[in-house]
């Protein structure tokens, strides 16, 4: 097996392309740096000098508002230029290949690209062709992985829970599909967390997913039971009827998050989602804007965390 | 030409003769023993075989030439000691029509390297909806029909093209893929694929499409080739279908009795095969039934793809691999591992293709063509992109240190490769 591609040759982040295979070490290193970030976002002036005079390059290959603006905030907070490619409506519809954009982009001098594409493992592929002082950020590759949005749960968790080593987390739903699901994963089981589960139907679960070191469930309420953290994943509605599942309804009978259901997990329990959330079909509004929920939380920090996460890679 | 290789150690599965020996070929045949050759290769401490035989080798013409053309790929093929190959219809236009076979056949032996075989299209345009001529396109040179890796989803369809092809006798060569099973899959469902966040082909896509084959195979007494088993319960299916005495033989490539899912690492393109590498179970099944002569032969599935092809994200790269210079040393691997004879390793790229292609190649015995493959089974291979001779670089053995180097390969009697 090749080198883990993301390292440089001195263990350090080159890249961030998945949580898995990062040494604890690396996790924390990120996880305390965006501590540090935490403060510049609530002073008056919001920026510190880290990327001064450096470019950061949004490569989104699939729409998203959400994931690019919270690294468009994160970029700029640390002083660098930020340029936004909307690809899925420029060169790949001319037919350019991946490939070459990327080397296009490169001769505009590049730093960091920020990289989003639909299919799994495209940043290791740019991360291949790039030079050697150029990094990649996954921002989400197909269900492979989402590592910033993984380590902004781990982040979140840390700032509630403090300790990951008594954890029991619960991840719900649409596993088989889902990037944010298997970043978390990795990351909380190198971070120490004794029990990892998944709740979902036989349909959205992947073939093989104890491998990952989880546990199965398949009723919501076994599976929520003395949870400390429960983390909601979005169905996407394309899914909500056809081979998968009949309807949103029965879905979020058996699988949806209401007060009842949390009501199982620990009292402290704290709720997450990676938005944008389906009320009614994953989550009741009950739980989304109650007493448990850290959803919002999840989004101030995650400006944080893609500060680290770009500060690192670009100080490497 | 009058050729004479002596004193090599003479390996002729189909005869079992293993022994240090010459062997003579006149007019293009294997010969008893003459004096006054015109040419003696001495092959002192080198194997002589018989020509390889490659049941599945693209030579991407007509259509795909800017992948690799018919001059690069007999170079590849002969390189690696290949001198009979039966290429797949999934060219472009496919091969349904008995004037592009004509034309093929024509251009291959315009070249002179190996021997090419087309196997012809099963269905028009391999479209899996109406029947070809396939009596016309025997006539013109195609040795079996095929869909190639196009999915023939009509199951009307498929019962009346073997029932046509058996009405003939002409073979039908069928990989065993449920399409709706595969649909959108691009690795095998399992631990990897799931970590990689990549689509999961299942394994029963093979077993439940190989089910229905079989029993149509058994309804309509067509003689079915099974290519490209991947799974295990395939591999079970078979020895249980050939002990109930159906017509069935089948074949395993050279990617799947050594990798495995493992071997995608981190998205390596090179590893997106049809069908897809599976676990180490089904691997070592696959290793053990190709021992065992549950499966017939080993082909090297070549399948040259240029680098715009893989030098994409796993899910979006085209499929396959250059195999045609790596047959023997793949080969070679694999019997050694199973610890065979070098005759049992060698009949199942030799004797046991023969067999299934109804040819009289694959043998050292006087009359045979004079096919020969003269090999230095110990010496090192490097499998680097420069090594290649074919087209096509994508193979996930590169960087590989393999054994088994050919240094003359003879077709019908004429020098057509040394080294």
């Amino acid at each position: 097996m090749q080198r883990n591609p993301q390292l440089n040759s001195n263990g350090e982040l080159q890249h961030l392309l998945s949580i898995e295979g990062l040494p604890r070490e690396v996790l924390l290193q990120i996880l305390d740096t965006a501590e540090s970030f935490v403060g510049v976002t609530e002073r008056e002036v919001k920026k510190v000098p880290l990327l001064r005079g450096k470019s950061v390059f949004n490569l989104f290959f699939e729409p998203s508002t959400r994931t690019r603006t919270t690294f468009e905030i994160a970029a700029k907070r640390l002083s660098a230029d930020v340029i936004n490619l909307n690809i899925a409506v420029s060169s790949q519809s001319k037919g350019e290949s991946l490939l070459d954009t990327v080397a296009n982009l490169s001769a505009m001098q590049a730093d960091v690209f920020v990289v989003r594409h639909d299919s799994s493992g495209a940043p290791f592929l740019i991360a291949r062709h790039v030079k050697p002082h150029e990094h990649v950020v996954n921002a989400g590759d197909g269900r492979h992985a989402h590592p910033t949005q993984g380590l902004l749960d781990l982040f979140t968790i840390r700032h509630y829970k403090k300790d990951f080593t008594r954890l029991t987390a619960a991840i719900v739903g649409d596993v088989l599909h889902s990037r944010v699901a298997r970043s978390l994963i990795h990351g909380l089981k190198t971070l120490g967390a004794p029990e990892v589960r998944v709740i979902g139907p036989q349909t959205l679960m992947p073939a093989g997913v104890e491998a990952l070191g989880v546990k199965v469930f398949h009723d919501m309420r076994a599976g929520l039971k003395d949870c400390d953290v429960v983390v909601m994943l979005r169905l996407q509605s394309e899914r909500m009827s056809g081979a998968l599942l009949p309807s949103a309804q029965e879905y979020f009978k058996h699988y949806g998050l209401t007060l009842e259901k949390l009501a199982l997990a620990r009292p402290e329990a704290i709720v997450m989602h990676p938005g944008p959330m389906n009320r009614g079909v994953e989550i009741d509004s009950s739980v989304a804007d109650g007493p448990h929920s850290v959803i919002l939380p999840q989004v101030t920090f995650g400006i944080a965390v893609r500060m680290a996460v770009m500060s690192i890679v670009a100080g490497n | 030409m009058r050729l004479h290789i002596k004193n090599g150690t003479v390996v002729d599965p189909a005869s079992g003769r293993d022994a240090v020996g010459d062997v003579f070929i006149a007019e293009g045949k294997i010969a008893e023993e003459f004096s006054k050759p015109d040419r003696v290769i001495d092959a002192r401490g080198l194997v002589v075989a018989p020509g390889f035989i490659d049941l599945a080798a693209r030579l991407r013409e007509p259509g795909y030439e800017y992948k690799a053309t018919l001059e690069s790929e007999m170079d590849a093929a002969v390189a690696g000691g290949v001198t009979s190959l039966a290429c797949p219809p999934d060219t472009d236009p496919p091969l349904d029509e008995p004037g592009l076979v004509d034309m093929l056949r024509r251009r291959a032996k315009a070249i002179s390297r190996a021997r090419v075989y087309p196997v012809g299209a099963l269905t028009v345009k391999l479209e899996g909806k109406a029947l070809t001529e396939m009596a016309e396109l025997a006539e013109a040179g195609c040795v079996a029909f095929s869909q190639a890796n196009v999915p023939l989803i009509d199951t009307q369809v498929l019962w009346r093209a073997l029932q046509y092809a058996a009405t003939f006798g002409f073979p039908v060569w069928l990989r065993a893929e449920d399409s709706w099973l595969a649909k959108g899959g691009v690795a095998h469902d399992g631990e990897v694929a799931t970590r990689l966040g990549l689509p999961g082909i299942p394994p029963f896509a093979e077993t439940i499409a190989l089910a229905a084959i079989l029993e149509l195979a058994r309804a309509t007494g067509a003689r079915v080739h099974a290519c490209r088993l991947s799974t295990a319960g395939a591999v079970a299916q078979i020895r249980a279908a050939k002990s109930e005495g159906i017509k069935v033989t089948c074949d395993v490539g050279i990617h799947h009795v050594h990798l495995c899912d493992m071997d995608l690492g981190y998205f390596d393109s090179n590893c997106r095969l049809e069908p897809p590498l599976r676990s180490q179970r089904d691997r070592d099944a696959l290793a053990k039934g190709l021992a065992d002569g549950v499966i017939d032969c080993l082909v090297s599935d070549h399948t040259p793809v240029d680098e715009d092809g893989k030098h994409r994200p796993f899910a979006d790269a085209e499929p396959g691999a250059t195999g045609l210079e790596l047959l023997l040393p793949l080969a070679l691997k694999w019997g050694q591992a199973k610890k065979l004879s070098l005759a049992a390793t060698l009949s199942r790229i030799t004797s046991e293709p023969a067999r299934i292609l109804g040819v009289g190649s694959g043998r050292l015995a006087p009359g045979a063509p004079g096919d020969v493959a003269v090999f230095d089974p110990g010496a090192p291979v490097r499998v680097t992109a420069e090594s290649l001779k074919s087209q096509g670089k994508n193979t996930p053995f590169l960087g590989y240190e393999l054994a088994g180097r050919v240094r003359y390969t003879v077709v019908a009697g004429k020098v057509v490769y040394e080294a």
